[in-house]
C-alpha cells in the first residue's frame, strides 16, 4: 500500500500526484518510470517519475486519463492509496553536455520530459523547449518548463496560447534561424515523435524519443514491450524507453498499441456507467478497501462528459 | 495393523484412478482438472508398494524424499505422519505433488514400472500434501534459536522458496525479495490455475510466513536496490540469487511483432498472474482468439499449459506445433494426455517459418513447414531438419511461442563481480551454490537453465545448507 499524499489536477483529465515510495524516490533518475496497480484486481501500467523527493519520501506522477485504469487512479485524492509501485524502471536518459537541446512535449509528453529537461540543463546545456497542446487548458507544465530553460515556445493546435500550430513548425523555424541544434528529445503521441524524427533526419541532428508501448511486468519478462528500433527487436522496459528516433519503426508501435482497442472499451464503458467493482474490494483481503474513500471528487471529469475548468494555474511546487 | 501384505498380493492390485473433471466440463472454464484420490483409493494405492530394499524412488528424487517410507505410513493409514516424514525432504507436497515431471524421477525407476505401472507417488503425494492442509494439521517444523544472521533471498519460485524455509529452520532472519506484486515465481504467473490452484500456492507462502519468513514484493534488484546496497548497507550477511530463467527466447522470423503473436511469459502472466481469463471483472486484458484458431510453437509444459490455456479462452481450435516427434517432447506425460482430451491438435514435425497479418497489423495465420529428425544433437534428442518445399499456411487468429528462457541480466548487469556464463546464466558451484562474489550464492533455473521446479527446490535447499556454513564459519 502507498499513500498518496497530494493529488490535484493540472488540467482536465490531467492528475499530479506525490505518493509514498521511500525506496523508489532514493534511486530514480531522470528518464525512468513506475509501474503501478492500482488496486487487487488492477492492471499493471507504466507512468514516469515525473519528480521525487530529494529527501527520498515520495515519487510525483503525472496522470493523464484515457481509460479505465488511468480514470479510476485520477479519482484518488490525498489520503487514498495505491495497491502496488514498483521501480525504479528502464533506463535513465542519457545526460551529457551537448549543447544546445531542444525539448518538446506534447500534451502530456511534457510530463514526462520535464525530468529529464532539468536534467539537461542541470548537465549545462542551452535548453529550449517547446510545449505543444491541442489548446489553452491543456497545456501542463508551463511554469516548471519556464524555469528550467533558457527559451520556451508555445504551440497549440487552435491557437489559443502561444502560436497556433504543431511543434514541428516550431522546430523547423529553429532549425532554418540557423542556429546550430545539438540534441532533440520529442515526447508525446506517437504521430508526433513521428514527425519530429522527420524533421530532424535530413539535418542528421541527434534525436531521442521515449517510447510508451503497453507493459505487463516491466523488467524484461514478458517481451510484450517489444519495438523494432534499427530493425531489431528490443525491450522498451528495459533496453529503454528512451531510443534514437530516427531508428524507430513508429507504424509497429501505433499498430501494437491499438491491440486491446476493444477490450480497452469495454472495461471503460463499464467503469463510466458504474458498472463492476472499480477498485476490486470485492476481492478477498482487498488492500484498498479501507484507502478508498467513496466521496465524489469535484475535480474529476467523469470520461466522456464535458471537464471542469483546469486548475492549471496551480501546478505543483 | 495386520500381518503386512505379501508381495504377490500387492502385484495384484491395479494402479488406482486419478478422479478427472471431464474434458468437456474443464475446458470451459479454469478449475483444476485432477481432482485428486479418497482415503479408500490412497491406502490402496500405497499397498501396491513391495518395500524393496533397494529404493530406487529416493534415489530418484531430486531430493531425496523417502518414498518408501510415506508410502509404508499410508498405507497404514497415518497420513499426517506420512506428511511430516515427506516434509523432512519437501517442504511444498502440494505443490510438487502436481507438478513433478514423476515419470522421469521416482516413477521412472520404480520396480513395479518393469512389468507394470509404477506406484503413483505423485498422486499419493499430493493426497497426503492435501489431507494435511485440509485437516489444518500441518506440522510447521521447529525453528532453531536466533542466529542474529540476516540473508536476503532475490526471487521468491521454488528455489527462493525453499531456501527460505530451510534458513528460517535454522534461526536466521529471511527476507524474500520479489519483483511482482505475488510471491511463488513460475508458480504463481507461469503454471495455471488448472494445474495448480493459486491458492495452494499462498498457503505454502503462508506457512513460510508462520514460521518466519520475510516477503517483500515490488522489489527488483538491480533497480530498485543492488547486491552491494543489500550487503553493504541494510546488513544482510549473505545473499540467495533464485531469479530464475524468465528472458522469453523469439524465433527471429519475419512477423513476429504482430498483435496477437506472444510469448508463453506474457501471455501466461496476463492469464494467470494478471487474471486476465476473468476479464472484465479484472482489468488486464488478452487478445481475444474466441472462435479463431491459436497456436502454440513449442513443446515442454509451458507449451502445453499455454494451448490449454487457449482452448479455455475459447479458441476455436488449438494446435500444438513441435518441430520434432512427439517422443521428444519435454513436457509431462500427464499434460500431454491431458491436452489431447481436451481437443488439442498436436501438430509435430513442423516449424513456422513466418507469421502473416494484415494491413492493421493483426495476426491471420502462420507459414509452416514440416521437418525431419536428422542425427542427434547436444541434447541427444534427433536434430529437426527442414523439408524443402513442404512450406503451407494455418490460418491464426492467435500464436504463442513457447520455446524456452534464458537468464533475466537485471541483476548480473547491476552486480559487475558477479561471473555468468554462456546464455548469462549465473556462475555457481554445483555443490556449495557459491558464486564468484563472496556472501552471494546463487541456484534454481538462472544458474541451470529453465529445468523443474523439484530441482530448482533442490537448489534451493544444497544453497541454504551452504550459506548455513558460511555464516556460522565465514567459509
Ligand atoms: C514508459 C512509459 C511511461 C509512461 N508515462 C506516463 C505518464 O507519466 N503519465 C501518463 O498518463 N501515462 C504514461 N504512460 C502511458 C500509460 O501507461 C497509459 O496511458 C495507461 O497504461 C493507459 O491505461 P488505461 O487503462 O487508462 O487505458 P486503456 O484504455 O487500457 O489504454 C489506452 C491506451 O494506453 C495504452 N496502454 C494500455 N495499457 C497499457 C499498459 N499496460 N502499458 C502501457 N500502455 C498501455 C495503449 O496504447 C492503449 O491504447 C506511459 C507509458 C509508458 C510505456
Ligand atoms: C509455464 C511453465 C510451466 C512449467 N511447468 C512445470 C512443471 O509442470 N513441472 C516442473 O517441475 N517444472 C515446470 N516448469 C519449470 C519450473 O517452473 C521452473 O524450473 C522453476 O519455477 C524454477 O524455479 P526458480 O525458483 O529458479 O525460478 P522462478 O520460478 O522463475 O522464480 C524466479 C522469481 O524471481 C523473480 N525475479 C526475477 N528477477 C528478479 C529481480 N531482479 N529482483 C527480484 N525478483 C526477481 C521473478 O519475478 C520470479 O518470481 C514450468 C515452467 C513454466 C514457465
Ligand atoms: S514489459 Fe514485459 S518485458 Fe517489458
Amino acid at each position: 500500500m502507498h499513500r498518496i499524499i497530494e493529488a490535484r489536477f493540472l488540467a482536465p483529465d490531467v492528475k499530479w500526484f506525490r505518493i509514498e515510495a521511500p525506496s523508489i524516490a532514493r534511486k530514480r533518475k531522470a528518464g525512468q518510470f513506475v509501474i503501478v496497480r492500482v488496486h487487487e484486481r488492477g492492471e499493471r501500467i507504466p507512468l514516469t517519475i515525473a519528480d521525487a523527493d530529494p529527501a527520498g519520501q515520495w515519487v510525483a506522477l503525472i496522470v493523464q486519463g484515457v481509460g479505465k485504469t488511468t480514470h479510476l487512479l485520477n479519482t484518488l485524492q490525498a489520503g487514498d492509496a495505491v495497491c502496488d509501485i514498483v521501480g525504479p524502471l528502464g533506463r535513465p536518459s542519457e545526460i551529457d553536455l551537448y549543447g544546445t537541446a531542444v525539448v518538446i512535449g506534447g500534451g502530456l509528453g511534457a510530463a514526462i520530459a520535464y525530468p529529464t529537461a532539468r536534467a539537461l540543463k542541470d548537465a549545462g546545456n542551452r535548453v529550449i523547449a517547446i510545449l505543444g497542446a491541442r489548446s489553452k487548458s491543456l497545456i501542463i507544465l508551463e511554469r516548471e518548463m519556464r524555469a528550467i530553460s533558457d527559451e520556451l515556445m508555445l504551440i497549440t493546435d487552435d491557437g489559443t496560447s502561444g502560436v497556433r500550430g504543431f511543434v514541428t513548425d516550431a522546430l523547423r523555424q529553429l532549425i532554418e534561424s540557423g542556429r546550430p541544434l545539438d540534441y532533440v528529445l520529442a515526447i508525446g503521441p506517437i504521430p508526433m515523435m513521428r514527425a519530429v524524427a522527420d524533421t530532424t533526419r535530413p539535418r542528421g541532428i541527434r534525436t531521442v524519443v521515449s517510447l510508451n508501448p503497453i507493459m505487463v511486468d516491466g523488467t524484461g519478462m514478458c517481451g510484450g514491450c517489444r519495438v523494432v528500433v534499427g530493425g531489431r527487436s528490443q525491450f522498451a522496459c528495459v533496453d529503454g524507453p528512451e531510443f534514437d528516433a530516427h531508428q524507430v519503426d513508429f507504424g509497429l508501435l501505433a499498430a501494437r498499441n491499438a491491440m486491446y482497442r476493444e477490450a480497452e472499451k469495454t472495461a471503460l464503458d463499464r467503469f463510466v456507467s458504474g458498472e463492476g467493482d472499480p477498485h476490486g474490494i470485492g476481492e478477498p483481503g482487498c488492500r484498498l478497501a479501507d484507502a478508498v474513500s467513496s466521496r465524489p471528487d469535484p475535480g474529476a471529469a467523469p470520461p466522456g462528459r464535458p471537464a471542469p475548468a483546469p486548475a492549471a494555474s496551480d501546478p505543483p511546487p | 495393523m495386520s500381518d503386512p501384505l505379501p508381495a504377490k498380493e500387492r502385484m495384484k492390485i491395479p494402479r488406482q484412478p486419478m478422479p478427472e473433471r471431464s474434458p468437456a466440463e474443464r475446458t470451459r472454464n479454469f478449475l483444476e482438472v485432477n481432482l485428486g484420490m479418497e482415503s479408500a483409493a490412497a491406502r490402496r494405492e500405497a499397498q501396491r508398494c513391495l518395500q524393496c530394499k533397494s529404493q530406487h524412488c529416493c534415489g530418484g528424487c531430486p531430493v531425496g524424499v523417502k518414498v518408501r517410507e510415506f508410502l509404508e505410513r499410508i498405507e497404514r493409514g497415518d497420513f499426517l505422519g506420512a506428511a511430516a516424514k515427506m516434509r523432512e525432504d519437501n517442504v511444498l507436497p502440494a505443490i510438487t505433488g502436481r507438478v513433478c515431471p514423476q515419470e522421469d524421477q521416482c516413477e521412472g525407476v520404480c520396480i513395479l514400472g518393469k512389468r507394470g505401472e509404477p506406484v503413483a507417488i505423485g498422486w499419493l503425494e499430493r493426497f497426503i500434501a492435501d489431507y494435511e492442509r485440509q485437516a489444518g494439521q500441518v506440522g510447521l517444523p521447529p525453528r532453531a534459536p536466533h542466529t542474529g544472521k540476516k540473508v536476503a533471498i532475490v526471487g521468491s519460485g521454488p528455489a527462493g522458496l525453499s531456501a527460505a524455509g530451510d534458513l528460517v529452520q535454522l534461526g536466521h532472519d529471511v527476507v524474500v525479495l520479489e519483483a511482482l506484486h505475488e510471491i511463488g515465481g513460475v508458480l504463481v504467473y507461469g503454471i495455471p490455475e488448472f494445474r495448480l490452484p493459486k491458492s495452494i500456492v499462498r498457503e505454502e507462502i503462508d506457512n513460510l510466513r508462520r514460521m518466519g519468513v520475510q516477503f517483500r514484493t515490488n522489489v527488483v534488484v538491480g533497480r530498485t536496490i543492488t547486491i552491494d546496497e543489500l550487503l553493504d548497507e541494510e546488513g544482510f550477511h549473505a545473499v540467495f540469487i533464485a531469479t530464475g530463467a524468465g528472458l522469453p527466447t523469439f524465433l527471429h522470423i519475419p512477423g513476429e511483432n504482430l498483435c496477437g503473436v506472444y510469448s508463453a511469459n506474457e501471455f501466461l502472466t496476463r492469464v494467470n498472474l494478471m487474471k486476465s481469463y476473468r476479464f472484465p471483472d479484472y482489468d488486464q486484458p488478452v487478445y481475444d482468439c474466441r472462435g479463431r484458431q491459436a497456436a502454440v510453437i513449442g513443446g515442454g509444459n509451458t507449451a502445453l499449459d499455454a494451448v490449454r490455456t487457449a482452448v479455455r479462452l475459447g479458441a476455436q481450435k488449438a494446435f500444438l506445433v513441435y518441430r520434432r516427434s512427439e517422443s521428444e517432447m519435454p513436457a509431462r506425460a500427464e499434460e500431454i494426455k491431458h491436452a489431447r482430451q481436451e481437443g488439442v491438435e498436436f501438430m509435430m514435425l513442423t516449424a513456422p517459418v513466418e507469421f502473416l497479418g494484415d494491413e492493421r497489423g493483426r495476426l491471420t495465420g502462420a507459414r509452416l513447414q514440416r521437418t525431419e529428425l536428422g542425427a542427434p544433437d547436444a541434447s541427444g534428442r534427433r536434430r529437426p531438419v527442414p523439408v524443402p518445399g513442404s512450406e503451407f499456411d494455418l490460418p491464426l487468429g492467435m500464436a504463442v511461442i513457447a520455446v524456452g528462457n534464458r537468464g533475466n541480466p537485471l541483476v548480473q548487469s547491476a552486480t559487475p563481480d558477479l561471473r555468468t556464463h554462456r546464455g548469462g546464466y549465473i556462475e555457481a558451484d554445483p555443490e556449495t551454490l557459491r558464486t564468484s562474489k563472496r556472501g552471494v550464492f546463487a541456484g534454481g533455473d538462472i544458474v541451470t537453465g529453465g529445468a523443474t521446479v523439484i530441482q530448482a527446490m533442490g537448489a534451493g535447499r544444497r544453497a541454504a545448507r551452504s550459506i548455513d556454513r558460511f555464516l556460522r564459519t565465514g567459509e
